[in-house]
Protein backbone atom coordinates (compact mmCIF):
# COMPACT_ATOMS: atom_id res chain seq x y z
CA UNK A 1 0.00 0.00 0.00
CA UNK A 2 1.43 3.34 -0.33
CA UNK A 3 1.59 5.98 1.91
CA UNK A 4 1.78 9.63 0.92
CA UNK A 5 2.58 12.57 3.64
CA UNK A 6 0.54 15.03 2.69
CA UNK A 7 0.22 18.93 4.56
CA UNK A 8 -3.12 21.05 4.66
CA UNK A 9 -4.55 22.06 1.76
CA UNK A 10 -2.46 19.64 0.13
CA UNK A 11 -3.96 17.15 -2.66
CA UNK A 12 -3.44 13.64 -4.71
CA UNK A 13 -5.07 12.54 -7.30
CA UNK A 14 -6.40 8.58 -7.71
CA UNK A 15 -6.24 8.21 -11.54
CA UNK A 16 -7.24 11.27 -14.02
CA UNK A 17 -10.19 12.30 -11.78
CA UNK A 18 -10.53 11.51 -8.52
CA UNK A 19 -8.60 14.19 -5.76
CA UNK A 20 -8.65 14.18 -2.09
CA UNK A 21 -7.54 16.91 -0.23
CA UNK A 22 -6.34 17.16 3.18
CA UNK A 23 -8.63 20.48 4.25
CA UNK A 24 -7.94 20.50 7.65
CA UNK A 25 -5.95 18.61 10.37
CA UNK A 26 -6.93 18.95 14.08
CA UNK A 27 -4.69 16.58 16.59
CA UNK A 28 -6.20 12.85 15.35
CA UNK A 29 -8.75 13.68 13.21
CA UNK A 30 -8.26 14.80 9.92
CA UNK A 31 -10.55 16.44 7.61
CA UNK A 32 -10.81 15.49 4.29
CA UNK A 33 -12.32 16.63 0.78
CA UNK A 34 -13.05 13.98 -2.36
CA UNK A 35 -13.83 14.96 -5.52
CA UNK A 36 -15.14 12.56 -7.92
CA UNK A 37 -17.21 11.59 -11.10
CA UNK A 38 -20.96 11.63 -9.50
CA UNK A 39 -21.13 7.63 -10.36
CA UNK A 40 -18.37 6.79 -7.93
CA UNK A 41 -19.76 5.64 -4.44
CA UNK A 42 -17.44 7.20 -1.72
CA UNK A 43 -18.83 5.56 2.32
CA UNK A 44 -17.14 5.86 5.31
CA UNK A 45 -15.24 1.97 5.46
CA UNK A 46 -17.27 0.98 8.38
CA UNK A 47 -20.16 1.61 6.82
CA UNK A 48 -19.34 -0.64 3.75
CA UNK A 49 -17.78 -3.18 6.28
CA UNK A 50 -21.22 -3.61 8.41
CA UNK A 51 -23.39 -4.36 5.15
CA UNK A 52 -20.69 -6.98 4.09
CA UNK A 53 -20.87 -8.66 7.41
CA UNK A 54 -24.98 -7.98 7.66
CA UNK A 55 -25.20 -9.65 3.84
CA UNK A 56 -22.79 -12.67 5.11
CA UNK A 57 -24.57 -13.24 8.60
CA UNK A 58 -28.15 -13.17 6.22
CA UNK A 59 -26.40 -15.91 4.24
CA UNK A 60 -25.93 -18.56 7.22
CA UNK A 61 -29.75 -18.91 7.54
CA UNK A 62 -30.77 -22.41 8.82
CA UNK A 63 -33.50 -24.10 7.19
CA UNK A 64 -35.22 -24.40 10.51
CA UNK A 65 -35.29 -20.67 10.45
CA UNK A 66 -36.27 -20.88 6.47
CA UNK A 67 -39.32 -23.03 7.97
CA UNK A 68 -39.99 -20.25 10.31
CA UNK A 69 -39.92 -17.43 8.19
CA UNK A 70 -42.23 -19.22 5.50
CA UNK A 71 -45.17 -19.10 8.58
CA UNK A 72 -44.49 -15.44 9.15
CA UNK A 73 -47.08 -13.24 7.49
CA UNK B 1 -30.69 -23.95 -16.31
CA UNK B 2 -30.76 -26.12 -13.76
CA UNK B 3 -29.58 -25.03 -10.46
CA UNK B 4 -28.99 -27.08 -7.41
CA UNK B 5 -29.41 -24.77 -3.81
CA UNK B 6 -29.15 -25.47 -0.66
CA UNK B 7 -32.10 -23.99 0.83
CA UNK B 8 -34.25 -25.14 -2.31
CA UNK B 9 -33.19 -28.36 -3.51
CA UNK B 10 -32.99 -28.24 -7.76
CA UNK B 11 -34.84 -25.24 -9.44
CA UNK B 12 -35.09 -25.01 -12.75
CA UNK B 13 -34.44 -20.81 -14.02
CA UNK B 14 -35.21 -19.20 -17.18
CA UNK B 15 -33.01 -17.28 -18.39
CA UNK B 16 -34.91 -14.56 -18.88
CA UNK B 17 -35.47 -14.41 -15.21
CA UNK B 18 -32.00 -13.94 -14.57
CA UNK B 19 -31.27 -10.60 -12.78
CA UNK B 20 -27.97 -9.24 -13.13
CA UNK B 21 -25.87 -7.45 -10.17
CA UNK B 22 -23.73 -5.57 -11.75
CA UNK B 23 -21.43 -5.28 -9.20
CA UNK B 24 -22.91 -7.97 -7.15
CA UNK B 25 -23.30 -7.99 -3.44
CA UNK B 26 -21.60 -6.27 -1.02
CA UNK B 27 -19.52 -9.74 0.55
CA UNK B 28 -20.31 -11.86 -2.68
CA UNK B 29 -18.83 -9.17 -5.55
CA UNK B 30 -17.90 -13.05 -7.63
CA UNK B 31 -21.46 -13.67 -8.24
CA UNK B 32 -23.18 -11.24 -10.54
CA UNK B 33 -26.64 -13.17 -11.34
CA UNK B 34 -29.68 -14.24 -9.07
CA UNK B 35 -33.11 -15.08 -9.54
CA UNK B 36 -36.05 -13.81 -7.57
CA UNK B 37 -38.25 -16.26 -6.14
CA UNK B 38 -41.14 -15.77 -3.66
CA UNK B 39 -42.70 -18.12 -1.32
CA UNK B 40 -43.94 -21.39 -1.84
CA UNK B 41 -47.82 -21.53 -3.56
CA UNK B 42 -49.30 -21.03 -0.20
CA UNK B 43 -47.57 -17.63 1.10
CA UNK B 44 -47.42 -15.67 -2.20
CA UNK B 45 -49.01 -13.12 0.53
CA UNK B 46 -46.13 -12.60 2.83
CA UNK B 47 -43.79 -9.98 2.64
CA UNK B 48 -40.76 -12.42 2.03
CA UNK B 49 -38.83 -13.31 -0.97
CA UNK B 50 -35.43 -14.93 -1.52
CA UNK B 51 -32.07 -13.27 -3.67
CA UNK B 52 -31.04 -17.14 -4.94
CA UNK B 53 -27.38 -17.15 -6.57
CA UNK B 54 -27.54 -18.83 -10.26
CA UNK B 55 -23.44 -19.58 -10.10
CA UNK B 56 -23.65 -20.75 -6.49
CA UNK B 57 -26.44 -22.90 -5.32
CA UNK B 58 -25.57 -22.08 -1.23
CA UNK B 59 -25.99 -18.57 -1.43
CA UNK B 60 -29.29 -17.14 -1.19
CA UNK B 61 -30.71 -14.16 0.82
CA UNK B 62 -33.95 -13.56 2.43
CA UNK B 63 -35.59 -10.42 1.37
CA UNK B 64 -38.52 -8.67 2.76
CA UNK B 65 -40.82 -6.53 1.06
CA UNK B 66 -40.33 -3.26 3.16
CA UNK B 67 -43.21 -1.17 2.10
CA UNK B 68 -45.19 -4.31 3.99
CA UNK B 69 -43.76 -2.88 7.23
CA UNK B 70 -42.47 0.53 6.93
CA UNK B 71 -44.96 1.85 4.43
CA UNK B 72 -43.16 5.35 5.04
CA UNK B 73 -39.77 3.35 3.80
CA UNK B 74 -38.64 5.81 1.14
CA UNK B 75 -34.33 5.62 0.92
CA UNK B 76 -32.52 8.19 -0.99
CA UNK B 77 -29.80 7.04 -3.38
CA UNK B 78 -28.20 9.45 -5.91
CA UNK B 79 -29.02 8.62 -9.31
CA UNK B 80 -25.56 8.32 -10.78
CA UNK B 81 -25.26 5.81 -8.21
CA UNK B 82 -28.22 3.33 -10.10
CA UNK B 83 -27.83 5.21 -13.40
CA UNK B 84 -26.85 1.53 -14.99
CA UNK B 85 -30.14 -0.29 -13.76
CA UNK B 86 -31.66 1.13 -17.25
CA UNK B 87 -35.28 3.12 -15.23
CA UNK B 88 -36.42 6.11 -16.12
CA UNK B 89 -38.30 6.76 -12.56
CA UNK B 90 -38.09 5.69 -9.21
CA UNK B 91 -41.41 4.17 -9.50
CA UNK B 92 -39.43 1.82 -12.21
CA UNK B 93 -37.49 -0.12 -9.68
CA UNK B 94 -38.76 -2.60 -6.94
CA UNK B 95 -37.06 -2.16 -3.80
CA UNK B 96 -35.96 -5.22 -1.05
CA UNK B 97 -34.43 -5.53 2.27
CA UNK B 98 -31.66 -7.91 3.36
CA UNK B 99 -33.00 -9.73 6.25
CA UNK B 100 -30.49 -11.58 8.71
CA UNK B 101 -32.43 -14.61 10.32
CA UNK B 102 -30.47 -16.13 13.35
CA UNK B 103 -31.67 -19.61 15.82
CA UNK B 104 -34.49 -16.83 17.34
CA UNK B 105 -36.38 -15.71 14.48
CA UNK B 106 -37.87 -12.76 16.62
CA UNK B 107 -34.09 -11.93 16.95
CA UNK B 108 -34.44 -11.19 12.59
CA UNK B 109 -32.86 -7.64 11.78
CA UNK B 110 -33.19 -6.25 8.59
CA UNK B 111 -30.96 -3.46 6.67
CA UNK B 112 -32.63 -0.99 5.95
CA UNK B 113 -29.76 1.39 5.43
CA UNK B 114 -28.56 -0.77 2.70
CA UNK B 115 -31.58 -1.56 -0.18
CA UNK B 116 -31.79 -3.85 -3.01
CA UNK B 117 -33.07 -2.30 -5.75
CA UNK B 118 -34.24 -4.25 -8.93
CA UNK B 119 -35.47 -2.92 -12.34
CA UNK B 120 -37.86 -5.74 -13.62
CA UNK B 121 -37.54 -5.01 -16.98
CA UNK B 122 -33.92 -4.48 -17.91
CA UNK B 123 -33.53 -7.39 -15.26
CA UNK B 124 -30.61 -5.02 -13.49
CA UNK B 125 -30.16 -5.34 -9.72
CA UNK B 126 -27.97 -3.41 -7.07
CA UNK B 127 -27.59 -2.91 -3.47
CA UNK B 128 -27.00 0.27 -2.48
CA UNK B 129 -25.92 2.49 0.93
CA UNK B 130 -28.40 5.26 1.24
CA UNK B 131 -27.98 8.60 2.60
CA UNK B 132 -30.50 8.13 5.15
CA UNK B 133 -28.30 8.10 8.02
CA UNK B 134 -31.64 7.59 10.42
CA UNK B 135 -32.13 4.10 8.71
CA UNK B 136 -30.56 1.19 11.02
CA UNK B 137 -28.26 -1.57 9.44
CA UNK B 138 -29.63 -3.90 11.81
CA UNK B 139 -33.54 -3.14 12.60
CA UNK B 140 -35.26 -5.72 14.38
CA UNK B 141 -38.21 -6.82 12.41
CA UNK B 142 -40.20 -9.22 13.69
CA UNK B 143 -41.10 -6.45 16.41
CA UNK B 144 -41.75 -4.03 13.64
CA UNK B 145 -43.63 -6.56 11.92
CA UNK B 146 -46.55 -7.21 15.51
CA UNK B 147 -46.50 -3.72 15.57
CA UNK B 148 -47.41 -3.18 12.35
CA UNK B 149 -49.63 -6.17 12.47
CA UNK B 150 -51.57 -4.59 15.46
CA UNK B 151 -51.85 -1.10 13.97
CA UNK B 152 -53.21 -3.26 11.22
CA UNK B 153 -55.96 -5.14 13.19
CA UNK B 154 -57.32 -1.95 15.34
CA UNK B 155 -57.57 0.09 12.24
CA UNK B 156 -59.48 -2.76 11.34
CA UNK B 157 -62.04 -2.66 13.97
Amino acid sequence: MLALSRKKGESIMIGQDIEITIVDIQADQVKIAISAPRSVQVHRKEIFLQIQQENKAANTISDKSIEKLKELK
Amino acid sequence: MMVQTRHFGQINVEEDKIINFRDGMPGFTNMKNYVLLTNEENQKEGPFFWLQSVEDGDVAFALVNPHAVYPDYSPEVKDEYVDFLGHTTAADLSVFNVVVVPEDIKDMTVNLRAPILINQTTKRGAQVISENQEYAIRQYLYQDMEQMKKKFEEGGK
